[in-house]
């Protein structure tokens, strides 16, 4: 069975160390590669009319400049190396929405990369890659 | 497609209203522009609220016109506010949402601002007022309102998704205007010529209506509310309407001129929050005072049935209920479906369900439990004026928690300022359906809806009561008229869509599905 490895990318200089990971192990087992980007999005947000009427069109932009400026060229470093490599971008809860993806695909294991956040700042907002861990049904892998 | 904007002569009406006022620049402001605009407000009302006698009381015919509609659509669509209420729960925890879809507007979020736009001042002025002059009684009534009332929003919100302008840039844009031309006009072509003739009155009311009760009402109002924490006659702030009324319409204006939609999403996050902390203290006075719970909800059944010194008898009691349910879920009026029609969704019906959601929570839910602290805490007396409007439920909330009136006003002014959001919104797009979209119509509209904050928080409550209803209420006769067309085009939608969800052909996603 080949191996699908999903890696969970932020913004392109952040996720550096655990595209690089990714990489290496995708070159080294073969395995594909999935760079997924969420945009942080809720579905019970309140918001005005006006957010609303205008919610389709402002979707569309995020889409487009997600691609363009995230995924988009991280996917296209990959193949430069031979890597067999797709770029997915969801609206959702980030973790939530990675693991889901990853179930999607039918992916092997999680790679994300740690935010370093400081502990109050995890404390109070808990970070993604600890909500990862406990809602994934897949093996994550943290990149420090 | 060319457009015709029917409208434009009017512009010129507006302006000469308003080159009739009287200078700002002198004392007595309120008192100068609250005479001037008496005489219309008074004209206005007297016409929409005209009324026949019923076994010897004056019924306003507009308030049988929305009754009337609420039991036929209840009884046309076969009880659809209870047979689908299950279903557009579902709907609004977003079983049946695509993931795929994530991003565009929910059920959830159509429904939570379209109530935004509905819970307020209804709530808490509406209900004192019905429960002063109807007594206890009125509550029942108001209750039974809401519920038929589920079904006219069912309708419309339906309606209102179907029948909506998707444009190329991506907004979308829905609502009465909509439907009501582009609906019949589909039905017949001689009805398309009646078509128009509606949606342009339901424009015009519309407008009127977010210069009355989306915003004067709304102003006149949370000032009120403002003086009497702060001293009542006494207060600084007793005599100067006219300067709550500029920082209000200068807060406003710096949200829908000035774009500053931060403030607008601030206001949008902390308006549910007091909702919840307003429900929050209600239930809690009545738990509070449950040995009193059985003996109040007596008096609002016995209330109902026999109506002892109260004007009008029974039939005074339950329009007195009747008008107040609904001036504050506004079912039947049409507004809420500009709202609801922003939701992402390929079977319009499944926001008629979640639209049913709309009149419980707010006339259901949260005027039940005004109405019950009121007359829980013996606050609600027959003697007492019954133009206090929101001062009653302060006082109502005070004598069980006394610090509450301050939260009371925060959340009275919050209410006031998101509801003033919503309607500037719905004014809007009634304004450009009559003028056209540029610039310049824009910014005339939002300038006027300024203004007349100004002025809501100057006039004395009756004209401004009797107006706002009077704007408000008058958008109920060219929207319920065209949907008796549209009735056949909104049962074909439903029984397809029952037909699919009752043989399981919808699907579920993500942890719903695992869950059934």
């Amino acid at each position: 069975m080949s191996k699908l490895l999903l890696v969970g990318v932020d913004c392109s200089e952040c996720s550096e160390r655990a595209l690089k990971y990714a990489a290496n192990r995708a070159g080294s087992s073969k395995a594909q590669l999935v760079v997924v980007h969420v945009i942080d999005w809720s579905p019970f947000s309140f918001n005005t009319p006006q957010e609303n009427a205008e919610r389709h069109k402002r979707r569309e932009t995020e889409l487009d400049r997600a691609h363009k400026e995230i995924v988009d060229p991280l996917v296209s470093e990959l193949r430069e190396q031979g890597l067999f490599a797709r770029g997915v971008i969801r609206h959702g809860h980030p973790a939530e929405t990675l693991s889901a993806v990853a179930d999607e695909f039918g992916a092997t294991n999680i790679i994300i990369g740690k935010t370093g956040s400081s502990r109050i700042k995890t404390q109070l907002f808990g970070s993604v890659a600890n909500t990862l861990v406990q809602v994934s049904n897949l093996p994550v892998t943290v990149v420090p | 497609m060319q457009k015709i904007y029917p409208g434009r002569k009017l512009a010129l009406g507006f302006v000469l209203l308003l080159t009739s006022l009287p200078s700002l620049a002198s004392d007595g402001i309120d008192d100068r522009i609250n005479q001037a605009l008496k005489p219309f407000a008074d004209s206005v009302s007297s016409v929409v609220f005209s009324s026949f006698p019923v076994a010897g009381v004056q019924v306003p015919f507009v308030l049988v016109w929305l009754i009337f509609a609420a039991i036929l659509f209840t009884f046309y669509f076969r009880f659809i506010n209870f047979r689908a209420f299950r279903h557009g729960f579902e709907l609004v925890r977003g079983d049946y949402s695509d993931p795929l879809a994530a991003g565009e507007v929910t059920h959830f979020q159509a429904l939570a601002t379209a109530l935004s736009g509905t819970v307020g001042l209804g709530n808490i002025a509406g209900v004192a007022v019905a429960v002063s002059l109807g007594g206890p009684g009125a509550t029942f009534w108001m209750i039974l309102a809401g519920l038929l009332g589920m079904s006219s929003k069912f309708v419309e919100c339906t309606l209102g998704v179907k029948y909506r302008n998707e444009y190329t840039d991506g907004t979308v844009s829905g609502g009465p205007m909509y439907y009501l031309s582009k609906g019949l006009a589909e039905r017949s072509d001689r009805l398309k010529m009646l078509g128009k003739v509606l949606a342009v009155l339901f424009a015009i009311f519309c407008v009127g209506g977010s210069f009355g009760g989306g915003n004067m009402f709304q102003a006149n109002q949370s000032f009120m509310q403002l003086v009497s924490v702060t001293g009542g006659e006494s207060s600084w702030l007793a005599d100067k309407g006219w300067l709550f009324g500029i920082i209000v319409a200068a807060l406003v204006g710096l949200v829908v001129i000035g774009g500053i939609q931060g403030i607008a999403r601030v206001t949008s996050k902390i308006v549910p929050l007091m909702a919840v902390v307003y429900v929050t203290a209600g239930l809690a006075i009545i738990l509070l005072n449950i040995s009193q719970v059985p003996a109040a909800i007596e008096a609002i059944i016995s209330g109902a049935f026999s109506a002892e010194g109260i004007s009008g008898g029974v039939v005074g009691v339950l329009f007195q209920g009747f008008k107040r349910a609904a001036f504050s879920n506004e079912a039947g009026i049409g507004s809420a479906a500009i709202a609801h029609s922003a939701v992402r969704t390929n079977r319009p019906v499944t926001e008629g369900f979640v639209a049913l959601y709309e009149p419980f929570v707010d006339t259901v839910v949260v005027c039940t439990i005004t109405a019950l602290v009121i007359i829980i805490t013996g606050s609600w007396n027959p003697s007492v004026d019954p133009s206090q409007g929101v001062a009653l439920t302060s006082a109502a909330f005070e004598s069980a928690i006394s610090w509450f009136p301050w939260v009371l006003t925060v959340a009275v002014v919050l209410f006031a300022f998101s509801t003033m959001i919503s309607w500037s919104y719905y004014g809007l797009k009634a304004w450009t359906y009559l003028f056209g979209e540029s610039l310049i119509t824009d910014v005339v509209y939002k300038l006027l809806f300024l203004f007349f904050i100004i002025v809501g928080s100057s006039m004395q409550l009756g004209s401004v009561i009797d107006f706002s209803d009077a704007m408000i209420f008058a958008m109920a006769f060219p929207n319920i008229l065209g949907i008796y067309f549209l009735l056949p085009v909104v049962r074909k939608e439903l029984d397809e869509y029952w037909a699919d969800y009752k043989n399981g052909k919808l699907r579920k996603f993500g942890k719903a599905a695992n869950r059934g």
